[in-house]
């Protein structure tokens, strides 16, 4: 025996250092440094959260009674990690892609969202988890009275008959504490509880290390060796006839859909998992982490039936034996094991169950009665809490009034019960996740069927008689009705009441299930979540959402976000959202991607079906149903059999549709021209720039310059600003000529005069290093133009001829005539001419080469295209021809206008 | 022995300003006013670093790149490449063509004596 004065600083300083762990591990997880925390081998150690105190005390017991029965509840779990982890992916890319916070969170979100349907699976499990809290109640309060008063001396472990309630009560309420301060202090459920899965890793090792010692005692402390161990076997234990028979199969079903099914499991399974691809590790590691704490249990419960005096409970052979033996440090791990196993499925589940009653029970409620001002800062997220905190009292305060009340005292069967009913979760959770037709009718059907039916069966019955059901009730069915006997329903008496209620509650809960959805038309937000759900691997979230067409203030969205999300992390929120719209700063747009992403945002913290409720608040939803949908397919089928008809009736038609083409072919090539343009502009700004860039660079940098230096950089900006405002204002210039905006007055002039100012300005330009010779010349021309834009395209060839004359001995010529009443002026230089491949283009824009400047601050690449437009809107010509010799001549063409007969100037 | 640079660019303001700021900071600089011309150069005298403008009148500065990664006693020469386009087209042709920088116009100043330091080393 141990003194309780030893037991209890033990038990809470053990319970103080589980805290130290989850609060350094919520710490980690905040600054962004998971490391071991995300690592697969802590999550596949908290799905070990499976093995509660019914395993660590209760596997034995149910050995001793029923011999091989308890592995079928370890080898059910195995199966599904095992075989069926495809299913565990689709669950967990479903519970990701969705913002899942519970399983109730998720039968709901496949069934349109449904509030009806996400109470009623947490009113299912909320019944079904308080045996088997009670039963981690009943095991914590055993063995810790076992510890403190069984020894040597009184080796069957219990004083009494009866398990201290006054002890249990005080367990119930600092398991309570631990919980609440554990699990709520974060509101979004969806974030995950990185502590508590720290904290629970640890206990998962604890119990398998405490266990395991128990067992090596037992071995070969104890015995004398494996085989001798086993030699102690009574024939009937090992040999159970109910071996691989119905309530074998029951239990092995039952153990492989709990795995998944229980809140707890679901919990950290697929809410608390943070990779994918850890399940590749849970899928091999869980399977073994079962067989080794499973290991020892059969040695164990042989030892502790031979050795052990008869009457002692087989439940607390892991406790008794150790004591036994004398072995108290033995004994004392395994009081701490026990206690981990018990704790950590206590925690877990209150967590989940706790989430499930605020979200989906409390949440509902108080939006419909308005108990919560939606509408004030923090109070939706401190009601949220206060209801969890509740919601955790409650699920102890319930497990601890089953524990009263049941007759049980076999810690499995308490356990099983609890399976029965989540396995009611079954129908609709596995079929929501294949069969594309199953909807929110055949799930509600079908649940509250078979719940009603496992109530009846196995949950009442398992008060014992007189505690619900009445012990007549029990033998002769309610008011004598045979057929509906519990444990006989409709007649079928003979099986196992587990195997009995198993039976009839899963055959109605899947037979209404299908049928009903077989009859009802779902609503399109049923065939949405449907085929989100089915389809998971295939269509991301966002491609369906199609469907439904919202739109919402950004403003009330962003209020609403920060009533639940709290002001920080709702502004977090909005500002990665406007980022990924591609926004620099303000709220995001609020189209329906957004929605649904804040919806999963806030389903994390309040649930899919709350977090529908409340955006549907502020939002307009546009639903387009899928008939629409196909009336509208129809139509288009219709509109597009008309038109061919149409087609083929007229022939002009087609026509038309060519002449169209040709249309836009040529506005896109046009366009295609315009963005040449814009770039060619950008290159040709850019090069003067750097220029003015790097010199201003130079002269900032260097203070020592020399006062030639500085003034020759200084000159360079210059000239390149000016090379800059020229090629400005030539493109603006340019862009009012080819819009035909050239509403300069035309008059009779001598375009002798024009021509000779041109010269004259040119000629200082080569520096006098160019010949400037003026040839033949017309006299007494006369044309209609205006003097300045002539003059502009003269200079503009007489100066291109001079500048870009590489020429040893560089000479421009300038003739004029009028022939046939044309007059005409030739330019023509010796320099090395218009390379063949830019003949074609050298009026256009830029057209490289010619223009790039072979000496600083030249053309801009525009004039001769200026001048080109300036010829034809003076109805006159610019050509480039044939000059003599290896030079360029240009040619400028006006029509001559008789000298003989002046007109009067007129306007243009 | 000093850095020698090959400046390949048309524009002789541009020529005049990165030699400076290079020569300022210990390096050899000459220049070639068009693609001709830097590949001839390149033929004579081997610089340590090219500076190459893609809009280089008659052969053009990809031409000049490709004739000298086909050249194998000029295929190891770091180019640095300059464009006043910008256009993440003449960037991805760079690369794939092996150039080793490249810069856009307007360029800083300390930029170009980065990347070509860079290049050197590398």
């Amino acid at each position: 025996m141990l003194p309780t004065e030893l037991i209890l600083p033990i038990a809470i300083a053990y319970v103080a250092l589980l805290f130290v762990v989850a609060f350094v591990g919520d710490q980690r997880a905040r600054a962004g440094r998971l490391g071991w925390l995300k690592s697969p081998v802590v999550y596949t150690l908290s799905i070990s959260i499976y093995c509660t105190s019914w395993t660590f005390y209760g596997a034995v017991g149910y050995a001793a009674r029923s011999g091989l029965e308890f592995a079928t509840i370890y080898l059910g779990p195995t199966l599904v990690f095992v075989g069926w982890w495809w299913l565990l992916r689709k669950l967990i890319r479903i519970g990701h892609a969705q913002g899942v916070s519970s399983i109730a969170d998720m039968i709901s979100s496949r069934y349109g969202k449904s509030t009806t349907l996400a109470a009623l699976v947490t009113l299912v499990a909320v019944v079904g988890a308080a045996p088997y809290i009670a039963l981690q109640l009943r095991a914590v309060t055993v063995s810790y009275q076992v510890i403190t008063s069984a020894g040597p001396e009184n080796p069957s472990g219990l004083p009494g008959a009866h398990p201290d309630f006054h002890a249990a009560l005080w367990i119930a309420a600092g398991m309570a504490l631990f919980t609440i301060l554990f699990g709520t202090r974060n509101v979004d459920a969806k974030e995950r509880h990185h502590g508590v899965v720290a904290a629970i890793a640890l206990e998962a090792i604890v119990k398998l290390v405490a266990l395991l010692a128990v067992g090596v005692l037992v071995v070969f402390g104890l015995s004398d060796g494996v085989a001798h161990s086993f030699s102690r076997a009574s024939p009937q234990l090992l040999q159970s006839a109910d071996v691989f028979g119905a309530r074998w199969v029951t239990t092995l079903l039952l153990s492989a859909v709990a795995v998944v099914c229980l809140p707890r499991e679901f919990q950290v399974t697929v809410v608390e998992n943070v990779d994918e691809r850890h399940l590749r590790t849970a899928s091999w590691l869980f399977p073994l982490y079962l067989l080794l704490i499973t290991l020892f249990v059969l040695p164990i419960a042989i030892t502790g039936l031979s050795l052990l005096p008869s009457g002692s409970s087989p439940d607390m052979f892991v406790l008794t034996l150790p004591m036994w033996a004398g072995q108290n440090a033995v004994a004392l791990l395994a009081f701490l094991g026990g206690f981990s196993s018990a704790t950590s499925m206590v925690i877990v589940a209150c967590i989940a169950l706790s989430t499930m009653i605020s979200n989906h029970l409390v949440m509902p409620l108080a939006m419909r009665f308005k108990w919560v001002p939606l509408y004030a800062d923090g109070e939706v997220r401190r009601f949220l809490l206060n209801a969890r905190r509740i919601g955790i009292c409650v699920m102890l305060a319930l497990g601890f009034v089953y524990f009263r009340l049941s007759s049980s005292d076999a810690l499995a069967a308490m356990g099983l019960v609890s399976f029965a009913g989540v396995a009611q979760f079954a129908p609709s959770l596995f079929g929501g996740l294949y069969w594309r037709n199953a909807n929110v009718g055949g799930a509600i059907a079908g649940l509250s069927a078979g719940t009603a039916l496992w109530a009846y069966a196995l949950f009442l019955p398992s008060f014992g008689p007189d505690v619900v059901l009445s012990a007549a009730t029990l033998r002769d069915g309610p008011l004598g009705l045979a057929l509906l006997r519990p444990q006989a329903l409709f007649g079928l008496s003979g099986l196992d009441p587990l195997v009995h209620a198993l039976f009839w509650s899963l055959s109605v809960n899947v037979l209404l299930f299908v049928v009903v959805s077989l009859l009802r038309r779902p609503r399109p937000i049923d065939r949405l979540q449907g085929t989100l759900f089915v389809d998971v691997f295939r269509a991301p979230a966002e491609a369906t959402s199609g469907l439904l067409r919202r739109t919402a203030s950004v403003q009330d969205l962003d209020a609403l976000a920060q009533r639940i999300l709290g002001v920080g992390e709702a502004q977090r929120f909005f500002a990665r959202a406007a980022r990924e719209q591609g926004l620099e700063r303000g709220l995001p747009i609020a189209d329906d991607p957004f929605i649904s992403q804040l919806e999963r945002k806030l389903a994390g913290s309040v649930g899919a079906a709350t977090a529908r409720a409340l955006i549907s608040e502020v939002v307009t939803v546009e639903t387009i149903s899928l008939d629409e949908l196909m009336k509208i397919a129809d139509e288009t089928r219709r509109m597009a059999e008309h038109s061919r008809q149409l087609e083929e009736k007229s022939r002009e038609l087609e026509a038309t549709a060519a002449q169209l083409r040709d249309a836009n072919a040529r506005l896109t090539r046009l366009d295609q021209e315009k963005d040449d343009f814009l770039s060619q502009v950008s290159h040709e700004v850019r090069t003067p720039m750097t220029s003015i860039r790097s010199f201003s660079q130079i002269l900032l940098d260097s203070r020592d310059l020399d006062g030639a230096r500085t003034q020759r950089f200084v000159r360079i900006i210059h000239d390149e600003s000016v090379r800059l405002t020229r090629l400005l204002d030539s493109t603006l210039d340019l862009g009012l000529l080819e819009r035909g905006e050239a509403n300069w007055p035309r008059t009779r002039i001598d375009p002798e005069i024009a021509l000779e100012g041109s010269i004259r300005i040119c000629e200082g330009l080569g520096g006098g290093r160019v010949a400037l010779a003026s040839e033949a010349r017309a006299v007494g021309a006369a044309v209609e133009a205006n003097e300045d834009r002539l003059g502009q395209v003269f200079i503009n060839l007489i100066s291109n001829a001079i500048k870009y004359n590489t020429s040893a001995s560089p000479r421009v010529t300038v003739r004029s005539a009028v022939r046939d009443g044309v007059y005409e002026v030739l330019i023509a230089d010796n320099g090395p001419g218009i390379p063949p491949e830019l003949r074609d283009r050298i009026f256009s824009r830029f057209p490289g080469g010619l223009a790039r400047s072979r000496t600083a601050a030249s053309g801009s690449g525009l004039g001769l295209a200026i001048s080109w437009q300036i010829m034809r809107h003076l109805g006159g010509n610019l050509e480039l021809v044939g000059g003599e010799g290896p030079g360029a001549c240009f040619r400028v063409t006006l029509a001559a206008m008789d000298s003989a007969a002046p007109r009067e100037p007129r306007p243009a | 022995m000093a850095v020698r640079v090959l400046i390949a660019e048309d524009d002789p303001h541009i020529v005049e300003s990165l030699s400076f700021v290079l020569g300022r900071e210990g390096f050899e600089v000459s220049a070639a006013l068009d693609g001709e011309d830097a590949l001839r150069r390149l033929q004579t005298e081997l610089p340590d670093v090219v500076i190459l403008d893609v809009m280089l009148p008659g052969r053009d500065g990809f031409e000049v790149l490709k004739a000298l990664k086909a050249d194998p006693a000029l295929r190891a020469l770091p180019v640095i490449v300059l464009t006043a386009k910008g256009q993440a087209h003449d960037r991805r042709m760079a690369e794939q063509m092996g150039a080793t920088g490249f810069m856009t116009k307007p360029f800083s100043n300390t930029d170009v004596v980065d990347a070509v330091r860079r290049a050197v080393r590398a």
